[in-house]
């Protein structure tokens, strides 16, 4: 049989080569029978309900193990799918009408898909997959079906589908799993943003042909970075592909490798190089990126989907989960910073007409105590045998860090008294975020243990712009000679004071930032996990006196356009003199 | 009877966390809530369904009118429009 190649959509990089493994959900055709009294039709979808709600919940777990909290997310809206009222009102006009359950369910489920696929829009058709898998499972329940899914795969295969939902994959055993071709999807199916969660090769949107033309155990090649599957190849093409995918594996790997090593200056200075997290899946990509540890790890996600303020156990499990993910690395957790450009639903922010300069983050920390100590007691208890530090976001006077520490130490005497188990005598820093800190960095260094500098609101406060804003766009100047001169005020009061400053905004992952930072004296530099290998790379080319140099003269310059130009050549001159 | 116009910037539209950010504020009301997209022809859609929400196709850019009628209504309303006019925020400020 000659090679047969199929084209698709590029969806995740990477070279597999092996058996087809074709997964075709069961078939779910509903039996024609006679329909029972609406009353107990409905009361029947409604233990199917509750039932799927069931399934949902324990696959959002599981996928959130497998491939992180944001990726999983699908299925909280699966979960509002369920309990939607549109589609219940639906399904119960059909049994009104005499309808039987099982296919009032299906008929309301693909009437709702139609309808969002008539939007004629990629983003909002791909939901009527979610709706009709919703519409599956609960079908599925109705009869009596265990869930079929890919959790059964035994054999290394490449996996063969028309579609793959979030409900098929959960379960599924990475390591088993070579590749991932679909005859359906696009770049932002599930199939492909799981692919590339897990570094599998992917190719989607191969056509209509594709389930046709593979048989079960055929040998496949997929080249994800191509949109190619090559079906029943020649051993000469097999062979070739071989030798692809070996250099690529190498590739990556001394990619990563390089950026698992410390950052050091080329006169020795050991650098600092971490990362800024936000929930488990870029905990897992901190480490997978070599970063030294957390500069920054946000809680926010804990409190803004919710209907009520998470509870101290939900906090203790979810702080656990992330800590232990990375290694043993030194993370830094930054206290709850929301205000009312993002209010949760169970905190009444009254309409403020600039809630960046209005109730926020430690403001609302201070006035809300009950909230507050839930979230101190849990951080101290889940950071027993891990190295924790605390930060409380945007500081503006020495009063809020003291009462601060006060709580902090009221709910460890509180853990103790009641016999918890917790850490004893974290360190507490403060963000550096706001002008007037910036000042009074000596002064707060009194009740601080430590800084970080969080350079994008630093920038919007020090040159009163608002970085949401389109059209003052051009005025939110992170280089600004204003904002290094404050960097540079914080960083000698810091190390004058004999404490440790980083940073954790944007700035911080700037190529054309990094060199002045450096000369500046910052001890750490927390930035995105993609950034890291480019930064560590680039301060392991650097010489620290001559950065110091260079931070001299950049802090003279007059305008942010003359410091770009002057880092712009800088960078240019340093890339030549590597070759 | 309240309602108000206001445009969608968020890129996704009412779409993925920002429709369901909305729709979990809105079921936090006890009155009767719509929205209507102001730039495709359509008929209005409960606020508390996140599928007719999606049905909507409300893109970047977008105008919509919320309208709420019921004992919270003003409530509601200005939540809703504080939250699109918020653009959803998702990164926080560092």
């Amino acid at each position: 049989m000659a090679e047969f190649p199929l084209r698709g959509i590029a969806a995740s990089e990477g070279i597999a080569i092996g058996p087809a493994f074709r997964f075709v959900p069961g078939d779910l055709t509903v039996p024609s029978r006679p329909a029972g009294d609406a009353t107990s039709e409905w009361a029947r979808f409604e233990a199917a309900r509750r039932a799927g709600e069931a399934e949902l919940k324990d696959l959002r777990e599981r996928l959130a193990r497998q491939v992180g909290d944001e990726e999983a997310s699908i299925f909280d809206a699966h979960r509002l799918m369920l309990a939607d009222p549109m589609l219940e009102e639906k399904i119960r006009q059909r049994i009104e009408g005499g309808m039987g359950v099982e296919q009032a369910v299906s008929e309301s489920a693909d009437d709702v898909g139609r309808m969002l696929e008539s939007t004629r829009d990629e983003l909002f058709a791909a939901r009527a997959a979610d709706v009709r898998d919703v519409g599956r499972r609960l079908v599925r329940l109705l009869l009596g079906r265990p869930p079929d899914g890919l959790a059964g795969l035994t054999l290394p295969a490449v996996i063969v589908a028309e579609d793959l939902s979030p409900s098929d994959t959960a379960g599924l055993d990475p390591q088993m799993v070579l590749g991932i071709a679909t005859a359906q999807g696009g770049w932002t199916s599930h199939s492909a943003i799981l692919a590339r969660t897990l570094g599998l090769p992917a190719v989607v949107a191969l056509g209509e042909g594709l389930m046709q033309r593979v048989s079960a155990g055929d040998e496949v090649v997929l080249v994800g970075s191509e949109g190619l599957l090559l079906v029943g190849p020649e051993a000469e093409t097999v062979a070739a592909y071989r030798r692809l995918e070996a250099e690529d594996r190498r590739r990556r790997e001394t990619r990563r490798g390089r950026a698992a090593r410390e950052a050091r200056t080329t006169d020795g200075r050991r650098v600092e190089v971490a990362a800024n997290v936000g929930d488990l899946a870029s905990a897992r990509a901190a480490v997978d990126n070599g970063a030294d540890g957390v500069g920054l790890l946000r809680t926010e996600f804990l409190y803004l989907d919710e209907k009520d303020p998470p509870g101290e156990a939900k906090q203790i499990a979810a702080y656990r989960e992330i800590f232990s993910s990375l290694g043993g690395r030194p993370i830094i957790i930054r206290t709850l910073d929301i205000g009312g450009d993002k209010p949760p639903s169970y905190l009444l922010f009254p309409r403020e007409a600039n809630p960046f300069l209005g109730w926020r983050a430690v403001r609302v920390s201070l006035d809300r105590p009950d909230l507050f100590r839930t979230q101190l007691r849990a951080i101290l208890q889940a950071s027993v045998g891990h190295d924790v530090r605390v930060m409380i976001p945007m500081v503006t006077g020495l009063e809020e860090v003291r009462r601060v520490r006060t709580m902090l130490a009221e709910a460890e005497a509180e853990l103790a008294k009641e016999g918890r188990p917790h850490a004893g005598g974290l360190a507490m820093g403060i963000m550096v975020e706001t002008p007037a800190a910036a000042v009074l960095v000596d002064i707060l260094a009194e009740a601080a243990d430590f800084f970080s500098l969080g350079t994008n609101d630093l920038t919007q406060y020090a040159l009163a712009v608002d970085r949401g804003n389109a059209s003052v766009a051009a005025v939110y100047q992170p280089l600004h000679p204003a904002v290094l001169r404050l960097i540079r005020t914080a960083i000698e009061a810091a190390h004058s004071a004999g404490k440790w400053i980083g940073m954790c905004g944007e700035l911080a992952g700037l190529p054309k930032a990094v060199p002045i930072l450096l000369g500046l004296g910052l001890d750490e530099f927390s930035m995105v996990p993609s950034q890291i290998p480019a930064i560590k790379d680039l301060i392991s080319r650097l010489d620290g006196n001559a950065a110091r140099a260079l931070a001299d003269e950049v802090l003279q310059l007059p305008t942010a356009g003359d410091v770009e130009r002057h880092m712009e050549s800088f960078l240019t001159e340093l890339r030549a003199a590597d070759g | 009877m309240v309602e108000e116009r206001i445009t969608v910037r968020h890129e996704v539209g009412l779409h993925a966390r920002p429709a369901a950010l909305f729709v979990k504020t809105a079921q936090g009301f006890r009155s009767a809530i719509t929205v209507r997209n102001l730039d495709r022809p359509g008929n209005p859609a409960d606020a508390k369904s996140i599928l007719a929400i999606l049905t909507l196709g409300v893109g970047r850019g977008h105008a919509i009118l919320v309208a709420a009628d019921g004992p919270d209504e003003r409530d509601a309303v200005d939540r809703l429009v504080a939250l699109v006019d918020g653009n959803f925020s998702e990164e926080g400020p560092s």
